[in-house]
């Protein structure tokens, strides 16, 4: 009896060859399967990015939003060697772009720095 | 004005953009090619086909136009459109290139997954770009007049002949190459004649005070007056006439213009003496404005600090949402390099906007006698022969003509392209290029007949009313859209009528000269005050209403919308 071999005995264990990623690629396979965790990661990038766009948003609207104001206040300019619409030219045809080209450069580079975050955070899983 | 040389310039810019367009038709091999040059334009290239296509006629001529008529205030113009991409930047930019769609009605559509919120959307694309094609048709008229006296509809049409063949032939990859070449062209039509100008300025002794009110003739100044015109005195002023003044001829005789209104015939000539008041005409008060600016610049004179919002919440808000502009952003490879070609736009038009000022200061010492005939659209033009003259003034009054209207074509191709897409996906089925060819045709086609059917009016003034329109409406649906999850399609359909709707009504309540004065008119003259935070709320409450229809790919789209090209499988 003893040499009989043992009826092969098949233990069913679960899917052995098609594993579910998880354990490899972490969130972004969250990401990918929409679950309730990569959701919150792309809640999270989406916060960090929105509060950047408003960032620059509010610093725009307090730079050159304010500006009709700036000039209501002071009609007759910066005395005699400044007239007030030679103040409005030089402000409006000159100054105010190069800072409207600082805050879109800022913003890129904040937006890029927060995109890289992101992936950091998925890749270090 | 040397006409020979002027028609010249014409001639070559319309040959270059038709040679160019052939260029790219042998480029673009594929449907994808044709539509969105196959997603591959390199930030720099697509950054100048941008810029050239958003640097209208509006920038070209008018803004030079309006600060010589109104003065510097004026300048809220060029900031505000370079501005408004600043914002896109700030909150459209990426996104809407990761959404992978082509036009904002495939953006509504995708993020909605509802053919309602298209069709709406499509709805406000095809208004928007035939209002905003009107006036690039009507300011081509409007130069070739001044240039050659040709009647007011061959520069029209000229220019929608040239347009419709080069969108028709290569799509957007031609487009590109044009609109590229265009950007340069135009920076080089209003830089070169700049540097020649402010020098001829320094030799003339620097004169001084280009804004002080009211404007005054520097040196005797004498003008023929081609139509007749209704002038408004302010204090008595006394010019030499030969000709009709107020229904009594004069030989070359003084006379004493006192306080009031003063009719002068056409063809009469007017001598003014130095230091003596530029007069306006009295038709209206915003006569001598630049056409393409007038609805918006009409009721400045009541609150002009409150139409200087106006202004400022249109531009900044509207520029997201015109369609010509939109469109591009499908042609970046990802949403990292649209970021990066917007900031180079930026870059790009700034460095065209620093010079338009220059002109408007040059205008208003040199020629302010444009201001009383009401043709100060023509002031860039006319500048190099003022100043200079002779075969160099000549020379550089055919490059700014030349430049005039590569701005005429650049962007009424741009808005063609735009216009000419939606039909193309919405209005005909879907069948190839062919039909693209057929839709581009009927695209320029309204507005031309638009145009031709009501040439005298001023109808110019539907930049300002595009402007109001596309901030009150695609401007909540595009930001709600990409950075709010609980946006219904309800809401969205409500928003883009409730707002875009009240702008329109708002704007053609003041075309039509309705109400009189006071804040209702400034309240509809410059509605994007009150009408963009309408159609915001109006799209927020709306769908917190209908907070059980938010659509099922929700989830997936943001995740689209926002995660960077690399972060995904």
């Amino acid at each position: 009896m003893s040499e009989r071999p043992a009826p092969r005995r098949e233990v069913v264990v679960g899917e052995p060859l098609r594993r579910r990623p998880v354990r490899q690629l972490g969130v972004r396979s969250e990401i990918d399967e929409q679950t309730e965790v990569g959701g919150a990661y792309v809640r999270g990038l989406m916060r960090s990015q929105l509060r950047a766009g408003l960032c620059g948003f509010g610093v725009l609207a307090l730079l050159v939003g304010t500006l009709p104001l700036v000039f209501a206040a002071v009609p007759d300019g910066l005395g005699p060697w400044l007239s007030g619409p030679a103040l409005v030219w030089l402000v409006l045809g000159g100054a105010t772009y190069p800072v409207l080209l600082c805050l879109g450069h800022w913003y890129v580079r904040r937006a890029e720095r927060n995109e890289q975050d992101f992936v950091d955070l998925v890749e270090g899983q | 004005m040397n006409q020979a040389y002027a028609v010249t310039a014409v001639a070559v810019v319309v040959v270059a953009t038709v040679l160019i367009g052939g260029l790219g038709l042998r480029i673009s091999r594929t449907t994808s090619d044709f539509y969105v040059a196959s997603r591959s334009v390199p930030p720099r290239l697509n950054a100048a086909a941008i810029s050239g296509e958003y640097l209208s006629a509006a920038s070209f001529l008018g803004v030079a136009g309006l600060v010589l008529a109104q003065g510097t205030d004026m300048l809220w113009y060029p900031v505000g459109y370079t501005a408004g991409y600043l914002v896109l930047l700030l909150f459209v930019a990426a996104p809407l290139r990761r959404s992978g769609a082509y036009t904002l009605p495939d953006f509504a559509e995708d993020r909605l997954e509802s053919r309602t919120v298209r069709r709406a959307a499509s709805a406000f694309v095809v208004g928007v770009g035939w209002l905003y094609l009107l006036p690039q048709l009507q300011g081509a008229g409007l130069t070739l007049r001044v240039i050659t006296g040709a009647p007011r509809w061959t520069g029209g049409l000229l220019v929608a002949v040239v347009v419709t063949a080069a969108v028709a032939a290569g799509g957007m990859r031609s487009i590109t190459f044009v609109q590229a070449f265009q950007y340069v062209l135009k920076l080089t039509a209003l830089l070169v004649p700049a540097l020649f100008l402010v020098a001829a300025w320094h030799g003339d002794g620097t004169p001084r005070g280009p804004f002080d009110e009211p404007p005054t003739f520097r040196q005797h100044t004498q003008v023929q007056v081609e139509d007749t015109l209704r002038l408004r005195i302010e204090e008595p002023l006394t010019v030499t006439v030969t000709g009709t003044v107020d229904a009594t001829r004069y030989r070359d005789e003084g006379v004493l213009l006192e306080p009031g209104t003063h009719t002068i015939e056409g063809g009469t000539d007017l001598r003014f003496t130095p230091g003596s008041t530029v007069p306006r005409p009295a038709e209206h008060a915003s006569a001598g404005t630049s056409s393409w600016a007038e609805p918006l610049s009409g009721s400045r004179d009541a609150h002009p600090l409150y139409s200087t919002y106006g202004l400022i919440v249109a531009t900044f808000l509207g520029t997201m949402g015109l369609p010509h502009v939109v469109v591009r952003f499908y042609t970046s490879p990802n949403g990292h390099a649209a970021r990066r070609t917007t900031l180079v736009v930026l870059g790009m038009i700034s460095a065209f906007y620093l010079l338009p000022p220059v002109y408007g200061a040059l205008a208003r010492l040199y020629e302010p006698e444009l201001i009383m005939t009401g043709g100060t659209d023509a002031a860039v033009l006319l500048l190099p022969g003022r100043l200079l003259g002779g075969l160099g003034g000549d020379l550089l009054e055919a490059l700014l003509v030349g430049g005039a209207f590569a701005a005429f074509l650049s962007t009424a191709s741009g808005l063609t392209m735009s216009v000419a897409g939606v039909l193309t996906q919405d209005l005909l089925p879907s069948l190839g290029v062919r039909h693209f060819r057929l839709a581009t045709v009927l695209a320029m086609s309204v507005p031309v007949a638009a145009y031709l059917a009501v040439s005298d009016l001023p109808v110019a003034d539907t930049v300002g009313l595009a402007f109001a329109v596309s901030a009150s409406s695609f401007c909540p649906l595009l930001v709600l859209g990409i950075w709010w999850r609980r946006l219904t399609a309800a809401g969205a359909v409500t928003g883009l009528l409730v707002g875009g709707g009240a702008a329109l009504a708002a704007v053609a309540a003041t075309m039509a000269g309705f109400p009189e004065g006071g804040w209702p008119r400034a309240l509809l003259a410059w509605p994007a005050v009150w009408s963009v935070p309408l159609g915001f709320l109006a799209m927020i409450v709306v769908s917190l209403a209908t907070a059980s229809r938010i659509p099922p790919g929700t989830g997936a789209t943001m995740a689209r919308l926002h995660l960077p090209e690399g972060a995904t499988r």
